[in-house]
């Protein structure tokens, strides 16, 4: 085991060799004296045999032999000038006995060589090349022929280089390029088998430290001058491909294939696609392939973005194809890869398809197809991280399109939201909801409420086996809430278009079951009557034939819709919807109709509303609606109004009853309407309260003695429904009734110590304040009252 | 033994120049001693002349009983020292028996000579050619002189030479196929080749080629064997895979090396072999030796 401290101690004492043989080297080259100057310099080059040294280690020793050769090699340039034949040199240099050093002084002497130009680079390159093979080593063998990459590196022939020999002189240099790099690679993959199995993750480490050894080559590639697309695609990518491939290593499949992106230009990766990407597929199965192809794709995107001109070859190539044709194969090919991984691939491909094609939109639907067949095989996600990378997938185009209309096109979408399971389904369908409301995207006819529906189902109905027990309360509120507002976001100004979003819609939250229904029928009857209002303030209905929207269809419509309510005990629900529904079918003077909602509602008040308070507040709605309902012939609407009292005085608490009745006043008196008018009625009405009131009055005096307050705000109460009433002009309301309630309050209220007396004083305030008003026809009505008021 | 004779009481100074001493080449010859001289190069069929000059020292006469120059191959065997085979051997009579008074040259002329063996310094052996020159003297003791001089044969480029190509290995462990590109090598040669890796299950480290002689000498029960690495030179660094196949380029121009002798006078041969060896971690060799035949090609510019 090499201890790092043996390692330090070894460098110091290799480094310290060095320098010495270095020393007398440069004194030999000083003196012009070649056979010392070789012997010294192969002597310091022996330190380079060590096996001792980590990687880290060795390359330090290599920097500074390296740095010595330098003044060897200018030597012996020195050399050629002062006569002595470069060739002579070359053979001399291979007298030396051990290889390494024979080897680096050969390339050393190489390059100057080539430079000499006494013969053409190609042949010396491809014996150096040839030569070195001898060095297997793998670390010693990576740094000999790195040192060869190097020295060589300025004096590689090609195109208008001087050292150009022949025509192809540039295809030796390339040929010379690979063929390092090949040997390189080798010896580098070979590395990790050299030594002990426990050391295997150190050696791996030790191995990512010198990828740049390696790599350096392909960047030499890339920068040789005459490698057009051509050669890259005839030679130069089939042969790296060959060696990547080949070498079966993750690290340097991985490290190489993002060295051959990241180093060629964009065309050329654009013109051989299909090439780097049939090698994917043959990659190690440990190979991330995502950070392959997500980094050729970033590229190209960004090659895209670049350029104007650049986008056209995309198309010509085919680009997108070929990436989707890629990952097919890639996923195909690695069984293992977990689902995760394959939908991340997806989603590179999305975002590079939406970056580069985002006016194409099938292509995205291809990338969403390619994705639902390859999960089609796994089933169901069950796996965390694949559902959240769905959901990045999903919302990719989202984010881009900002429209979900334009989503809705991708047939695809929601066969790719099928395969998420129920909990992520719902997120997805609320990612999409907010995207809606955020861009108040506008959706606008039938289908496509249809395709959205379909999106979000998983938040419009029940899936099977899910119990909802588990779900938070708050949480289903905030969900069905956010389904509540998007039914608001559907619109279209065409009536018609907009009666069958509404029928659709319809159709899809009928599904939803008990729990959604009362959240999200509401909104759907409000959007219906916010259309039949449109309806009604158009020409109603110009057509007249079966298919178009009628205020008189939707009102049956949501007849049947709210009816589901109240089969899903939420009948104070349904009636309130219905009284709405009543009032609109009374503002398009359809009578038939509205009395259907009032029976409904009539019918829901007596058989499904039993709370008491509940009866109240329904009573009142009842009442208020039915007051302003003028569609009804008389007698409906004396059928009604005589139910409606019916109810006030069959309610459980006196007041209550009281109250009930005196607002069922109302129902015999509408302003604006000369025929309803029954002041007779009103004042009857009013008694029958008030004998109530006495009834609570007599009760609280008998059972507390005096000390209730009971009835005297009935009293008020009541008062003031007279006052009302008498502004309005009813005949029958004199000031005598008024005078002989005031009358009483007041002997109650010296009975008691009154808990309604800043009620009373404003009321009396405002009568004497009405009194005193000398314009207008009130005063007049007022001074009808007699009152010797109590100070 | 005559130079110390001579040194205790030096009587003349002899020296050899060759006719062209000036322009013919030198190459360096390496003596007992491990020092190196230079040595007059000659191919076989050549014309061996010179001269042959004679000086006494000051004030000094020599007396003699002829003066002669003899042009010796000589086989020397190490392990039995002193015993020369000579396999060439010309006389030349310088001069009659009589007195020199002063320096007196004589030239000499041995034409066209066979020289079949090349000179050659081994381990256990030693093929050397000399010109000796003696001035015979009766009772002080002849005055010797020697010149050594090299021999080196030029072959040319055989017609036939097949690569070397050969599948090795152990079972289940290492398979290896090897081709040299050439048996056959001139000195300056150099070796090319491939080693294909067909299955590798052991680790290996590195693997070196060598050149390796092998001498042997002597003949049934004394013959000697020696064998020597010249070369060794690593072809690969760390563990190759399955499919590799590793570059040979060996220069033979740096080593020591020799044309191959087969059975030169029937007293020794010189061959010479590749050895392919791995290594593996645990520093086990695993190696395959062939022969390769060596020649010296004659040089363009000699």
């Amino acid at each position: 085991m090499i201890t790092g401290d043996d390692d330090e101690k070894w460098l110091a004492a290799a480094i310290a060799a060095v320098k010495q043989n270095a020393f007398y080297m440069q004194r030999a080259i000083d003196s012009n004296n070649l056979k010392d100057a070789l012997k010294f310099s192969a002597q310091m080059l022996s330190e380079l045999r060590t096996s001792k040294l980590s990687p880290h280690k060795y390359y330090e020793l290599y920097m500074r032999v390296s740095d010595e050769l330098r003044s060897l090699e200018f030597f012996f340039k020195e050399e050629t000038g002062r006569g002595c034949s470069i060739a002579e040199l070359y053979e001399l240099v291979q007298h030396a006995g051990n290889i390494l050093p024979r080897l680096y002084l050969l390339c050393t002497i190489g390059s100057v060589y080539i430079k000499s130009n006494e013969i053409t680079a190609t042949d010396i390159l491809k014996d150096l090349v040839e030569m070195c093979r001898a060095v297997q080593h793998p670390l010693r063998g990576l740094f000999l022929r790195s040192y060869l990459a190097q020295v060589t590196r300025d004096k590689l022939p090609s195109i208008g280089s001087e050292l150009e020999g022949e025509a192809d002189a540039h295809m030796d240099a390339l040929e010379f390029v690979l063929q390092n790099f090949t040997e390189m690679n080798k010896l580098w993959v070979r590395m990790q088998h050299q030594g002990p199995n426990r050391e295997k993750e150190k050696r791996e480490k030790e191995r990512n430290e010198l990828r740049d050894l390696v790599g350096k080559n392909l960047h030499v590639l890339s920068q040789l001058e005459g490698v057009d697309l051509g050669i890259y695609r005839d030679t130069v990518l089939p042969r790296i491909l060959e060696q990547v491939v080949n070498c079966k290593d993750e690290l340097a499949q991985c490290y190489l294939m993002d060295c051959i992106i990241q180093v060629f230009p964009d065309d050329f990766h654009l013109q051989t696609l299909d090439v780097l990407l049939g090698a994917c597929p043959q990659l190690q199965p440990s190979v991330d392939i995502k950070m392959v192809l997500s980094g050729l794709m970033e590229r190209l995107s960004n090659y895209a973005a670049s350029s104007v001109e650049a986008l056209p070859n995309f198309l010509q190539v085919d680009a997108f194809s070929k990436l989707n044709y890629a990952i097919g194969k890639v996923v195909e090919a690695q069984v293992d890869l977990p689902a995760s991984g394959s939908v991340s691939l997806y989603l590179f491909l999305l975002k590079f398809t939406l970056h580069v094609h985002s006016d194409r939109l099938h292509y995205v639907d291809q990338v969403l197809g390619s994705c639902v067949s390859q999960l089609s095989a796994t089933g169901k996600l069950c796996d965390d991280k694949a559902s959240k990378q769905i959901v990045a997938f999903l919302s990719a185009p989202l984010e881009k399109y900002n429209d979900v209309v334009t989503i809705l096109k991708l047939t695809n979408y929601p066969r790719v939201m099928e395969y998420l399971d129920h909990e992520t389904n719902k997120a997805m369908a609320i990612i999409i909801i907010q995207s809606i409301l955020k861009n108040k995207t506008h959706i606008a006819t039938a289908d496509e409420v249809d395709a959205l529906f379909e999106l979000i189902k998983g938040l419009i109905k029940d899936f099977d086996g899910t119990t909802d027990s588990e779900v938070d309360e708050e949480d289903f509120q905030e969900e069905q809430n956010s389904v509540a507002r998007l039914v608001h976001m559907l619109y279209n100004d065409d009536p018609e278009e907009m009666a069958k979003i509404i029928s659709r819609v319809r159709k899809h939250i009928l599904t939803g079951g008990p729990k959604r229904l009362p959240l999200t029928i509401p909104p759907l009857v409000f959007s219906a009557l916010k259309l039949i209002r449109r309806l009604r303030g158009g020409d109603g209905n110009p057509f007249g034939d079966d298919t178009s929207a009628t205020p008189k269809r939707i009102l049956q419509l949501l007849n049947e819709t709210v009816e589901v309510l109240s089969d899903v005990s939420a009948s104070e629900l349904a009636l309130r919807l219905y009284l709405q529904c009543a009032q609109a079918a009374n503002d398009c003077e359809l009578e038939a109709v509205a009395s259907e909602f009032f029976t409904k509602s009539y019918l829901l008040y007596e058989e499904e509303i039993s709370d008491s308070k509940a009866q109240v507040t329904a009573l009142r709605l009842i009442i208020g609606t039915l007051q302003r309902m003028r569609v009804f012939n008389v007698e409906n609407r004396d059928t009604l109004t005589h139910k409606a009292t019916g109810y006030s005085a069959r309610l459980l608490k006196k007041p209550d009853q009281c109250r009930a009745v005196y607002e069922c006043a109302h129902l015999f008196w509408a302003d604006e309407c000369e025929n309803l008018k029954d002041g007779e009625r009103v004042v009857l009405c009013l008694k029958r309260a008030q004998r109530i009131a006495d009834a609570v009055q007599q009760m609280a005096n008998a059972s507390r003695g005096t000390s209730s307050t009971g009835s005297v705000a009935l009293y008020v109460e009541l008062l003031n429904k007279y006052l009302y009433f008498l502004e309005k002009g009813n005949p029958q309301v004199t000031g005598d009734i008024i005078q002989s309630l005031a009358e009483l309050i007041r002997s109650e209220t010296k009975k008691v110590e009154s808990g309604a007396g800043s009620f009373i004083s404003s009321t009396l305030r405002y009568m004497e304040f009405q009194r005193q008003q000398q314009d207008g026809g009130m005063s007049e009505k007022y001074q009808n009252i007699k009152m010797e008021w109590f100070e | 033994m005559n130079y110390l004779l001579g040194a205790f009481k030096p009587a003349c100074n002899i020296s050899v120049t060759f006719t062209d001493g000036k322009n013919r080449k030198q190459v360096p010859i390496k003596k007992d001693n491990g020092q190196t001289v230079m040595h007059p190069l000659f191919q076989s069929q050549e014309t061996i002349a010179g001269k042959i000059c004679i000086e006494p020292y000051q004030g000094k006469k020599v007396e003699h009983n002829g003066v002669k120059v003899e042009l010796l191959g000589q086989i020397e065997m190490y392990f039995d020292r002193g015993n020369f085979y000579d396999f060439t051997s010309l006389v030349r009579e310088l001069d009659v028996p009589g007195e020199i008074y002063e320096r007196k040259t004589y030239p000499f002329e041995f034409p066209t000579v066979e020289m079949p063996y090349e000179t050659y310094n081994g381990v256990n052996v030693r093929l050397r050619y000399v010109l000796k020159v003696t001035v015979t003297r009766g009772y002080a003791g002849s005055i010797v002189e020697y010149q050594d001089f090299v021999v080196r044969n030029y072959s040319p480029s055989p017609p036939i030479n097949n690569s070397i190509k050969m599948e090795v290995g152990i079972e289940d462990c290492l398979h290896i196929e090897f081709e040299y590109n050439k048996s056959k090598y001139h000195l300056k040669d150099v070796i090319l080749g491939k080693i294909y890796f067909l299955l590798v299950r052991i680790k290996i480290k590195n693997m070196d080629l060598e050149i390796r002689r092998r001498e042997s000498t002597g003949a049934g029960a004394n013959t000697h064997v020696e064998t020597e690495t010249l070369a060794k030179f690593e072809l690969m660094d760390g563990a190759p895979v399955r499919g590799e196949s590793i570059p040979v380029r060996l220069f033979l121009t740096p080593y020591d090396l020799t044309p191959t002798h087969k059975n030169i006078n029937n007293k020794f041969s010189v061959k010479y072999y590749l050895n392919l060896v791995l290594v593996d971690e645990e520093d086990r060799r695993y190696f395959k030796q062939q022969e390769i035949t060596l020649y010296r090609l004659k040089e363009e510019t000699s």
